[in-house]
């Protein structure tokens, strides 16, 4: 490894050693300004009414409570208004503002008391009494209810159109017409949502967990009615995001609130089982997939109708459907989505909103389209790989989705696969392989970043950009490291503060590129304002190198350049612009791509899945640092297994709970679930989005992973599920007993 | 959570006569469950009686050729014990079947044993569960019931009734293989109870889950000699860490071509270890092949009843059955 070029090594994370010796502080963990006192929910047992009665009494004479907040007496804010608003992360949140209950679980009352076990005992003697309605809860039995939303998430169009669709369908020598679903599933990073919240006079200062300190500002001043500047919001270390910390949480709203009130720290967390009611989920959704192909597998039309869970009081329209847009070169393409709103939590993006889901369903309809013309998946989707982006009909920036599909059947030995469902054999267990593509749409977001030098020769980076895990902090480390000519150990990298330029946080995996890009602007700038220090005559600028400045034979350490010629140090803002006023982003179909490969094993007796193997090869640019990168793959393919084959929370349609609200029944893949993983990026430098030459990866890893397992379950069992999670009961009933 | 008073077990008796003297009381051993539950404000003990450091960790020789397993051998020591992996493999795969190591260390042998269900609707004390407010109804009944009982829940009544599971995987092996455990009385006294015996059925009284009096505590567990092949063999969602949709424990012998004996109990189809009777009396005397196994299976199941969501579980229980028989018979 060299040192002076640690742009694309895999460097180990710079904050590794604090997080595995406890070093990293989380927001519950903070013990600033004072012993804290601590505030706990109390969640509505209807998913839909108001309340009649709520009797405090025996919470507040219990021994050490300090507060019990219910909408009666909590300090007035906002109403929550428009079911849209372009920045839903910013909006105004309220708490406790009326008698109302829109979902199951929605706090009725916050009880803040000196130990969190007296909070505890306090609200559970809460009595309250409610007018309740009935909840509208099961997606499938409302369908008809669906109406269409002015914009999906992202902002893009809710429907596409091209080529006449139907024609095609009905000419067509092969054609799929299937209906798939996809179960509510939770972000629950394992860091819950929480939340320390101390008053200085009017000023508020919060430490919570949150991957956008920016809008969490924002959504805080709101709701509280007070000026952003005076709201400081710290999350130095974030324990997972994935999309659930992208927006501000009944905890924070409330402890901020109760702190005021009480002029004392007041800290807050959710409940592992209030995560699955107060954070917000992917939604459920149905998707009908229709593809039209020639007899040599040319898709002559695709059509993708999706059905997704939203709310009456306020809209999210993942966009399940967007990706099909850009994915395959067919004649007609068509996209549509439709809105059904229940009476629960809302719909969050959660990681790879829209991919996940949508490619679950389009990859299983190219699979069963493959099955049907007796094509190679993999042929056949090679044979379908459009020259321009076929809806916007402009070139892709970069586009190696056909390298990453000839080189993962390479590695993975895809040319052995059993081409014949339920032939192949290990004991009792049915063997299958299945393939996938990968694609995710690339961001870049509007942020500001400040480096400066002090005279010592270190370097301290500045934004309030968060690192959610992903390894922000050891990437922009080595961009800052290199561009300055500094060693690693030099830099010094600090995020996750209010105080520091404004970043557009951690999400719609555009960290790296947005951070990156303001940190290299910063950098850039002060490498010039060295090498006029150096005040050179020489043509040659001076090279400037692991801490050493180099001009012609004479040579300085940049402390003693420092030192000499700028005693209070140098200093430098950097930012770049968002993508909007980027043409690049206008002119050319950003996305990275991939191809995911699995092979499971279906018991012949149970119907039990169990993953085999499983093969990731992507191209998404160039890659900072491998190993984070590494894991930032892996960890979405996992993912994808937990789409594929287990998570669902289960909505009871009587009450409108999730009936499996907690981690022994909601299933997440476990470490004996992934036997084999691995992933490898191609070499890829795609310089339209960023001078950086990356492509956003934290969420490539799940898009189209679930796919390639549900394409393997097939092809092993025989059995095409079309309901995801693919559980061992739906494969059972297609699978004749074994003998 | 509701304060509670805790105090440390000196010795047996007084255990038993500690949690006999108030009717709020509770043994605690590993407290795997029992915590959880008090957290949901499902258990609601007032006083604690901790019996996790009293000296029933042995595991001993019986003069009749079996093992005298301590009520407070821990999973994880059980499962591991020389003498259990190799006269019980049955009873060590169950253990480590179940729940994680780090549950493992500390979970009892008798604390698993009286492990509470794990239905959805018992552990959230918004629903209505007759186990955990007698006469208050059973939300699962026409709620989500995938992994509840298709075995025993035929009389089930929505007024009393209840159609959880008991989630022990160990109980299942120890079902199998004849166990029985021996407890002691608030006064002094001992008695020994059949596994089969331990258990009541739910259908007058959910919220009673044994025949144990207030007070009487599992001091051991004797397994008789066990003569036969043993399989432990459990289906779940997920490869670890799930309990089981269906698990079967099952010990054939086989002589000259004819089974001799056959002892089969199956896990999360019933309230308690259910054993197969109606299959090990047809397997008794047969010559083991497809088609006995098949009948076996079939009559292990022909009192079965789903719900809707758990219907799945009789044709999965059936194809378990007969697979753990064959494989138990083929070496």
């Amino acid at each position: 490894m060299t040192t002076s070029a640690p742009i694309g090594q895999p460097i180990d994370r710079v904050d590794g050693r604090l997080k595995v010796t406890g070093g990293a502080t989380y927001a519950y963990e903070y013990q600033d300004g004072g012993t804290p006192v601590y505030g706990v929910i109390v969640g509505a047992t209807i998913a839909k009414g108001r309340i009649v009665d709520i009797d405090t009494s025996a919470a507040e004479s219990s021994p050490g409570v300090l507060m019990v907040m219910t909408h009666r007496n909590a300090p007035a804010q906002p109403t929550f208004g428009p079911r849209w608003v372009q920045n839903r992360f910013a909006r105004a949140r309220p708490v406790l503002a009326d008698d109302r209950i829109r979902y199951y679980d929605e706090p009725v009352a916050f009880v803040v008391a000196e130990t969190i076990e007296a909070a505890m005992e306090a609200g559970r003697t809460i009595a309250v009494r409610y007018e309740e309605e009935r909840p509208r809860i099961d997606l499938g039995a409302h369908l008809e209810d669906a109406y269409t939303p002015e914009v999906i998430n992202s902002g893009a169009a809710t429907d596409t159109t091209k080529g006449d669709f139907d024609t095609a369908f009905a000419n067509a020598a092969a054609t799929v017409d299937s209906r798939y679903t996809v179960a509510y599933q939770h972000h629950h990073a394992l860091e819950p949502h929480a939340a320390l919240a101390l008053w200085d006079g009017d000023a508020l200062t919060l430490y919570t967990a949150t991957q956008t300190i920016a809008n969490t500002r924002a959504a805080v001043a709101a709701t509280l009615q007070i000026p952003p500047e005076n709201v400081r919001v710290v999350s130095s270390y974030v324990g997972g995001g994935f999309g659930g910390k992208l927006g501000v949480r009944p905890e924070t709203m409330l402890a901020a609130f109760a702190a005021r009130q009480l002029r004392r720290p007041v800290k807050a967390t959710q409940t592992r089982h209030q995560v699955f009611a107060n954070v917000g989920h992917r939604p459920a959704n149905v998707q009908v997939v229709k593809v039209a192909a020639a007899a040599d597998g040319r898709l002559l039309g695709l059509s993708h109708d999706v059905w997704t869970q939203t709310t009456p009081f306020e809209e999210y329209a993942e966009q399940t459907g967007l990706s099909t847009r850009s994915l395959y070169d067919a004649g007609a393409l068509v996209t549509r989505h439709r809105m059904v709103e229940l009476d629960m939590q809302g719909g969050e993006p959660v990681r790879a909103p829209g991919e996940a889901p949508g490619m679950l369903a389009v990859e299983s309809a190219m699979d069963e389209l493959a099955v049907t013309l007796g094509m190679d998946p993999i042929e056949l989707r090679i044979r379908n790989e459009p020259m321009l982006d076929p809806m916007r009909q402009v070139p892709f920036s970069s586009r190696n989705l056909v390298a990453c599909l000839r080189e993962g059947a390479e590695r993975f030995g895809w040319a052995d696969r059993p081409t014949t469902p339920g032939s192949r054999r290990d004991g009792r267990t049915l063997i299958g392989y299945g393939v996938s593509a990968a694609i995710r749409s690339n961001y870049i977001g509007a942020c500001a970043a400040h480096v400066r030098i002090d005279p010592d020769g270190r370097a301290v980076v500045r934004t309030d950009m968060t690192d959610i895990g992903t390894g922000t902090y050891t990437i922009l480390t080595q961009i800052a490291a290199q561009t300055l000519g500094l060693p690693l150990a030099a830099v010094r990298v600090e995020l996750g503060d209010s105080n520091f330029p404004r970043s557009p946080g951690s999400g719609g995996s555009w960290g790296a590129a947005s951070s990156g890009t303001a940190v290299l602007d910063a950098c850039r700038k002060l490498r010039e304002q060295m090498a006029a220090l150096v005040g050179t005559n020489e043509a040659q600028p001076p090279v400037i190198e692991a801490g050493v400045v180099r001009t012609g034979d004479r040579s300085e350490s940049v402390a003693d350049l420092l030192a000499r010629t700028a005693p209070d140090g140098l200093e430098a803002n950097g930012e770049v612009a968002a993508m909007t006023s980027n043409p690049n982003y206008r002119d050319f179909s950003q996305h990275a791509f991939g191809a995911h490969f699995a092979e499971v094993g279906v018991d012949m007796d149970t119907g039990e899945i169990r993953m085999r193997r499983m093969l990731g090869v992507f191209a998404a640019g160039k890659i900072l640092n491998p190993k984070t990168a590494r894991s930032q793959m892996i960890g979405g393919m996992i993912w994808g297994v937990g789409s594929a084959l287990h998570e669902e929370a289960v909505m009871d349609p009587r009450f409108g709970h999730a009936v499996n609200g907690d981690f022994a029944e909601y299933h997440v893949p476990v470490h004996a679930d992934i036997p084999w993983i691995d992933a490898h990026f191609l070499d890829e430098d795609d310089d339209k989005g960023n001078p950086l030459g990356i492509k956003g990866i934290g969420e490539l890893g799940i898009c189209g992973a679930g796919g390639s397992i549900a394409n393997a379950v097939y092809n092993a069992s025989g059995v095409r599920v079309r309901s995801f999670p693919i559980t061992l009961d739906k494969v059972l009933i297609g699978m004749t007993a074994g003998t | 959570m509701r304060p509670f008073t805790y105090e440390r077990a000196e010795d047996v008796r007084q255990a038993a006569a500690a949690v006999a003297a108030r009717p709020d009381a509770k043994f605690i051993a590993g407290g795997t469950n029992l915590l959880d539950l008090m957290k949901l404000d499902v258990e609601r003990p007032a006083h604690l009686v901790d019996i996790s450091r009293l000296p029933l960790t042995a595991i001993e020789d019986t003069p009749e050729g079996g093992l005298r397993i301590g009520a407070q051998v821990r999973n994880s020591a059980l499962a591991a014990d020389p003498r259990i992996r190799r006269a019980y493999p049955v009873l060590s795969r169950a253990l480590l079947a179940g729940a994680s190591g780090q549950l493992r260390n500390k979970a009892s042998t008798g604390g698993n044993l009286l492990q509470r269900t794990r239905c959805f609707y018992f552990t959230n004390a918004a629903m209505a569960c007759n186990k955990r407010t007698p006469g208050s109804g059973c939300a699962a009944l026409e709620g989500f019931n995938r992994i509840h009982a298709i075995l025993g829940v035929d009389r089930a009544l929505r007024e009393r009734g209840c159609i959880c599971t008991h989630p022990s995987d160990m109980a299942v092996a120890m079902a199998a293989l004849d166990a029985e455990i021996e407890t002691v009385q608030p006064d002094g006294t001992t008695r020994s109870i059949g596994l089969d015996a331990l258990y009541t059925s739910p259908d007058t009284q959910a919220d009673v889950e044994t025949v144990l009096r207030p007070g009487e505590m599992i001091t051991s567990i004797v397994l008789p000699p066990a003569a036969g092949r043993q399989i432990y063999r459990k289906v779940r969602d997920r490869a670890s860490y799930a309990f089981a949709l269906v698990s079967v424990a099952a010990i054939v012998e086989v002589d000259a071509g004819q089974i001799r004996s056959a002892r089969v109990a199956m896990g999360g189809v019933a309230h308690r270890p259910w054993r197969a009777v109606e299959a090990e009396q047809i397997l008794i005397g047969a010559t083991p092949d497809e088609t006995v196994f098949d009948q076996a299976a079939a009559a292990a199941l022909q009192n079965a009843r789903g719900f809707g969501h758990n219907d799945f579980k009789i044709e999965l229980a059936r194809r378990t059955l007969r697979r753990t028989l064959a494989d138990a018979v083929s070496v």
